[in-house]
C-alpha cells in the first residue's frame, strides 16, 4: 500500500491529540485502519487503575474528611472558649498580675540586657493540599496520560467529547474524574442510550443538576417536607444531552419528565458508610402514577419509568440529530458540511445510536478528510498536542494549570453545557497561547536538547506549511522555533 | 507553565539567594600565582551584525555598502572611534569607555569555522567548540572546567566544581559533565517583540483570522501598561509585549548583574555563562536610532552592570560577548540583514592587555566578500578563546586541542590578549 503521511498526520491532528514522535510514520500505511484499530483495541478507552476511587468511595472520603476537620474546628474553638473564661477569671481574682510582666520587662532593659527578640510570628503554612484535591489530581493524572500516551487518541478524543457533552462540575463533586472513567468510557463505543442511562444516572450528574434533593410534589416525603420539584437534570436532558434546544419539546414535557425521574438519587453519606454517595431509586422522593413525555404515557414503573423515558429519547429522531451536528462540528469544522452531518445521522438511526458504528462512519466519511484544517483546537487539546510533540510528561498539576489559565480548567465548565467548541470562544485567547507556547519553549534545559526541524517533523510533517518550515528554520533560537512551531495555525487548527 | 519539564541532572536551580556558596572553586595553578581569574561568556544568540556594532569607518568601501545604514564618524549621532579604523555603536558608551581604559578588546572579521547559515546549528558549533554541529551535549566552557588540575580544596569540597549559568536555559557552552549551577531570574525573559512579529507574520501569510487576533492584542497592548507591577495578578490580560525594550534592558541588566554578583563572590563559581537573544535583524535593523541600537544600548548598560557588579573582582575578569555567525555585508530589501558569516567578538574586563582592535581586515569590496556577500573571517573564533583559556585560566595547549576545541591543532592560540 502506498504511503499516506499527509493522510496520517491529518488523521493524528484531526481525530487524535497530535503527532508523537515516530507516530505519522507508523500509521502511514493506513491512516484510516490505524483509526479503526483504535476503535477496536480490547477495553478501548478504559482505564484500569486499581489506586483510583470508585466515585462513591471518593465521596465517603470528601465526607469524612470535612466531617473530621469540622470536629477538629469545633473542638478548638471550645479550647479558646475555655481558655478565655479561665483567664479572665484569674484576672478578676488577682488584679496586679497584669503589670508583672511590664515590670520585669523594664527591670532587664535597665540592667542593660538584651531584651529578647519578638518572636517572629510563624509563616502562615501553605495550605495542605485535601485529599479531595489530591484525589482530583489522580484522576487528572489518569486522563491527561490517557490521551498523551495514545498512538493516536482517536478513543480519547471521544472521552473528551463525551464527558464534555455530559459534563458535570468538579467543583460540586469530587467525583467529576470517577464519574467519566465509571459513566463515560464504559459506553463511548458502545449504544448512545446505555451512554445517556449511564450518565444521567450517575450520582455525579444527580447531584451537579440538583436531581438527588428534587421530589415529586405528590411523593411522600415531597407532601412530609412540604418540598417538591426540581427541573434542572430534566430540562438539560432535552436541551443538551438528548434531544437539543428548540426540538420541540415543552415546559410541560419538561415538568413531566422531572417527574419520572423524581427518586433518583444518592444514598446519605452521613448515615450510609457503606454505600454514601452511590446511586438509590428512593421510592418516598419519587412522584407516583403515570407521566406523558413528547405525546407518549409512561406507566409509574419506579426507577423503570425514568429509565424507559430515556431510552425513548436517546432514541428520538431529534438526538439523532443533535448528536450528528456536535460529532462532526468537533472533528471537522464549526460548519461542517451537510452532507456529513446527514451521514451521521442517517448512521444513528440505523444502527440505533452505536457509537462505535458513529465513530467508523466519521472516519470513513470522505467530507472527514477534507485537507483545510479549519477546526480550532480547544486549549486543552491543544497543550495535549504540544505535550506529544514537545515530549513533556505529563505532571496533571502543571497541565491543569496550563489549561486553566487558557481558559479551560478541567472538569469545571462554566455551565451544563460544557465548554464551548466553536473558534469564536477560543481565538481571543491565541495571545495566551502564545505566553505558554513560550513559557513550554523556556523550560530548564528543555529546548537545547531539541532540534526543531525534528519536531517540525515530528509535529507537523507534511502538513507544516512552506511558511512555517521557514519560520521554524529561521529561527532566532531554538526557543524561539518551538514556539513558532506549537503557535503555527496547522498546529492550532485540525 | 514556566517549567513543565523538570529534568534536572546536572543542574541545580537557585531560586532564592541565600547559602549559595558552600563550596568553592579557583583553578590551581591560577590560584599559585594569587590569581583568581573570573571568566563569563555571554551568548548572542540570533547572529549579532558585527559591522553595525563596531563599523570599519576607514574603509574606502564602508558607507558605499551600507548607505544610509552605515555608521558614520559625522552626523546626529556619531560613531565612537575606536583607533583610526573602526567606530564602536554610538548606543554603547561603556564599552567605548572600558575600552579607552585599555579593559576591552574588540576582535573583527572572527567566525566559527561553521559556514552553513542555520542558527541552531551556528549555536552548536559556537557553543560545542566542535567543528560541526550535531548531538553534542557538551559546551567548551564545561569541558574546560573538568580539564583543569584539580587542587584538594576543590576535591574535598561537598559541591564540587561547577559552572555557573544564569536563565532559564542553561547555554550549550556550560553543559557537560561538570556540574551547572544555574540561577533563574524571577523575571523571566517575555514573549519577544521578534518571536510576536515571526507569528504576525507567518499568520498574515497563511491565517488572516489569526493575524487579525493577534494585531488586535498587538494593539491593545500598546494601550496598557506592560510592567509587572502595574498588572494585578489575575487581571490577566493580553501578554503579547510589542515596544518592550525597558523589558528587554531590565532582563539584560538583572541577568548579567546576577551573574556578575554570583561570579564576584569569594566562594563563589570562577565561570559561568549566560544567553541574551534577539540579535537576527532581518528587518528594519535600526543600526543608529532603532531595535539594533536598542539592543545594543540594552547590552552595554548590561555590561556595565557587570563591571559595577564584580566590584575588586573586575581586575581579575575577562567577559566574551559571541555570537553565532554575522550577517551579509549589504543591506537587504527589508532594510535589515541577512545571515551572514565574520562578525565582532567582545571581550571586556579589567584582566584583559585591551584598548585595542585585534583584525586582519579583509576588505569590503564584492571580491573580497565570502560568497560575494558575507564579511570573510580571517580570523577563527577557537584561536581568540584558546588565548583566553590559556592566558587567564592557565589550559595547556594540549588540552585546548584535544578537549576542548577537539581537531584545532592548526589554530594556534592568540596569545597575549590578557595582562
Amino acid at each position: 500500500m502506498a504511503l499516506d503521511p499527509r493522510g496520517a498526520a491529518l488523521a493524528l491532528h484531526r481525530f487524535g491529540f497530535g503527532p508523537r514522535a515516530g507516530t505519522i510514520a507508523a500509521i502511514a500505511s493506513d491512516p484510516r485502519g490505524a483509526l479503526i484499530a483504535e476503535l477496536d483495541a480490547p477495553n478501548a478507552g478504559q482505564i484500569s487503575d486499581a489506586g483510583l476511587l470508585s466515585s462513591g468511595a471518593a465521596n465517603r472520603m470528601a465526607f469524612e474528611f470535612n466531617a473530621e476537620r469540622l470536629a477538629k474546628q469545633r473542638l478548638e474553638k471550645k479550647r479558646e472558649e475555655v481558655a478565655k473564661q479561665e483567664a479572665a477569671r484569674l484576672a478578676a481574682e488577682n488584679p496586679a498580675m497584669q503589670n508583672s510582666d511590664t515590670e520585669k520587662n523594664a527591670a532587664m532593659e535597665n540592667g542593660g540586657m538584651e531584651k529578647p527578640a519578638e518572636p517572629k510570628p510563624p509563616a502562615p503554612a501553605p495550605e495542605p493540599e485535601t485529599p479531595m484535591l489530591q484525589n482530583f489530581f489522580r484522576e487528572a493524572q489518569a486522563h491527561y496520560r490517557a490521551a498523551i500516551t495514545a498512538e493516536i487518541g482517536f478513543v480519547e478524543r471521544l472521552v473528551w467529547f463525551w464527558s464534555n457533552h455530559f459534563c458535570v462540575n468538579a467543583v460540586s463533586t469530587v467525583m467529576a474524574g470517577a464519574y467519566e472513567r465509571e459513566a463515560i468510557r464504559p459506553h463511548v463505543l458502545g449504544k448512545f442510550a446505555d451512554l445517556v442511562l449511564a450518565a444521567d444516572g450517575h450520582p455525579a450528574m444527580l447531584i451537579y443538576l440538583d436531581n438527588a434533593s428534587s421530589m415529586g410534589p405528590n411523593s411522600v416525603a415531597g407532601i412530609n417536607r412540604d418540598r417538591g420539584l426540581n427541573e434542572n437534570l430534566g430540562r438539560e436532558i432535552l436541551e443538551l444531552h438528548t434531544l437539543g434546544v428548540r426540538a420541540g419539546y415543552t415546559q410541560d414535557d419538561v415538568t413531566s419528565f422531572a417527574k419520572v425521574i423524581t427518586g433518583w438519587t444518592i444514598y446519605a453519606t452521613n448515615t450510609n458508610p457503606d454505600r454514601g454517595g452511590e446511586f438509590l431509586f428512593h421510592p418516598r422522593l419519587h412522584e407516583p402514577g403515570p407521566q406523558t413525555v413528547l405525546g407518549k404515557a409512561y406507566r409509574d414503573t419506579g426507577v423503570e419509568q425514568g429509565r424507559a423515558v430515556l431510552v425513548d429519547l436517546a432514541r428520538h429522531p431529534a438526538t439523532a440529530l443533535h448528536v450528528a451536528t456536535k460529532l462532526a462540528r468537533h472533528f471537522v469544522a464549526d460548519e461542517p458540511p451537510p452532507e456529513l452531518i446527514e451521514m451521521l445521522r442517517k448512521t444513528f438511526v440505523e444502527t440505533d445510536g452505536d457509537l462505535w458504528q458513529i465513530s467508523k462512519a466519521l472516519v470513513a466519511a470522505p467530507e472527514a478528510w477534507v485537507p483545510e484544517q479549519k477546526k480550532l483546537k480547544r486549549p486543552s487539546e491543544w497543550i495535549m498536542s504540544c505535550a506529544r510533540a514537545a515530549g513533556f510528561g505529563d505532571d496533571a498539576r502543571r497541565i491543569a494549570a496550563a489549561t486553566t489559565r487558557l481558559g479551560e480548567p478541567l472538569w469545571r465548565p462554566p455551565a451544563p453545557k460544557g465548554f464551548p467548541d466553536d473558534e469564536g470562544a477560543w481565538i481571543d485567547g491565541i495571545a495566551h497561547r502564545l505566553d505558554t507556547a513560550n513559557a513550554i519553549a523556556q523550560s530548564p534545559n528543555y529546548a537545547d536538547r531539541i532540534d526543531p526541524k525534528e519536531m517540525l517533523e515530528t509535529g507537523l510533517g507534511p502538513l507544516a506549511s512552506a511558511e512555517t518550515r521557514n519560520a521554524v528554520t529561521r529561527a532566532e533560537t531554538k526557543q524561539q522555533a518551538i514556539a513558532l512551531l506549537l503557535m503555527a495555525p496547522e498546529f492550532q487548527r485540525r | 507553565m514556566p517549567a513543565m519539564l523538570h529534568e534536572s541532572t546536572r543542574r541545580e536551580l537557585l531560586l532564592g539567594s541565600g547559602a549559595l556558596f558552600a563550596w568553592a572553586f579557583a583553578p590551581r595553578i591560577a590560584r599559585a600565582e594569587g590569581r583568581d581569574p573570573r571568566f563569563l561568556t555571554i551568548v548572542l544568540r540570533g547572529a549579532l551584525d558585527g559591522l553595525a556594532a563596531v563599523a570599519p569607518v576607514g574603509d574606502p568601501d564602508w558607507v558605499k555598502l551600507r548607505g544610509d545604514n552605515a555608521l558614520k564618524l559625522d552626523g546626529a549621532t556619531p560613531a565612537l572611534l575606536l583607533g583610526d579604523f573602526f567606530a564602536l555603536n554610538p548606543a554603547m558608551p561603556n564599552v567605548h569607555r572600558l575600552y579607552q581604559a585599555g579593559q576591552a578588546i574588540i576582535v573583527h572579521a572572527v567566525a566559527t569555522p561553521y559556514r552553513e547559515r542555520s542558527h541552531f546549528d551556528g549555536q552548536d558549533v559556537l557553543e560545542s567548540g566542535l567543528a560541526w554541529p550535531g548531538r553534542v551535549d557538551t559546551g567548551w566552557l564545561n569541558r574546560t572546567l573538568t580539564k583543569l588540575e584539580p587542587d584538594d580544596r576543590v576535591r574535598t569540597s561537598a559541591n564540587g566544581r561547577r559552572t555557573f549559568a544564569v536563565g532559564p536555559i542553561t547555554p550549550l557552552v556550560v553543559r557537560g559533565p561538570a556540574p551547572v549551577l544555574s540561577w533563574v531570574p524571577p523575571r523571566l525573559p517575555p514573549v519577544s517583540d521578534d518571536t510576536t512579529m515571526r507569528l504576525l507574520d507567518l499568520y498574515r501569510h497563511t491565517d488572516p483570522t489569526l493575524a487579525r487576533v493577534l494585531e488586535d492584542r498587538i494593539g491593545l497592548a500598546a494601550l496598557v501598561p506592560s510592567t509587572p507591577s502595574d498588572r494585578k495578578s489575575g487581571e490577566t490580560g493580553p501578554v503579547v509585549q510589542i515596544g518592550n525594550i525597558n523589558q528587554v534592558r531590565a532582563y539584560f541588566a538583572e541577568a548579567a548583574g546576577a551573574a556578575a554578583k554570583f561570579l564576584a563572590n569569594p566562594d563563589g563559581p570562577r565561570v559561568g555563562a549566560l544567553a541574551l537573544d534577539g540579535w537576527d535583524t532581518h528587518i528594519n535593523e535600526g543600526v543608529v536610532n532603532g531595535r539594533l541600537s536598542q539592543l545594543l544600548g540594552a547590552l552595554d548598560a548590561a555590561l556595565g552592570a557587570i563591571e559595577t557588579n564584580m566590584g575588586a573582582a573586575w581586575s581579575e575578569t575577562v567577559v566574551t560577548l559571541i555570537t553565532e555567525f554575522g550577517r551579509t555585508a549589504r543591506i537587504n530589501g527589508n532594510e535589515g540583514t541577512d545571515h551572514g558569516t565574520a562578525t565582532v567578538a567582545l571581550l571586556l574586563g579589567g584582566a584583559l592587555k585591551g584598548g585595542r582592535v585585534v583584525a586582519d581586515w579583509p576588505g569590503l569590496k564584492e571580491s573580497d566578500l565570502y560568497e560575494k556577500r558575507d564579511l570573510k573571517a580571517t580570523i577563527d573564533l577557537r584561536a581568540v578563546l584558546k588565548g583566553l583559556l590559556k592566558d587567564h585560566l592557565h589550559v595547556e595547549d594540549r588540552v585546548l586541542a584535544a578537549d576542548i576545541f577537539p581537531g584545532s591543532e592548526d589554530v594556534k592560540p592568540i596569545e597575549g590578549l590578557v595582562a
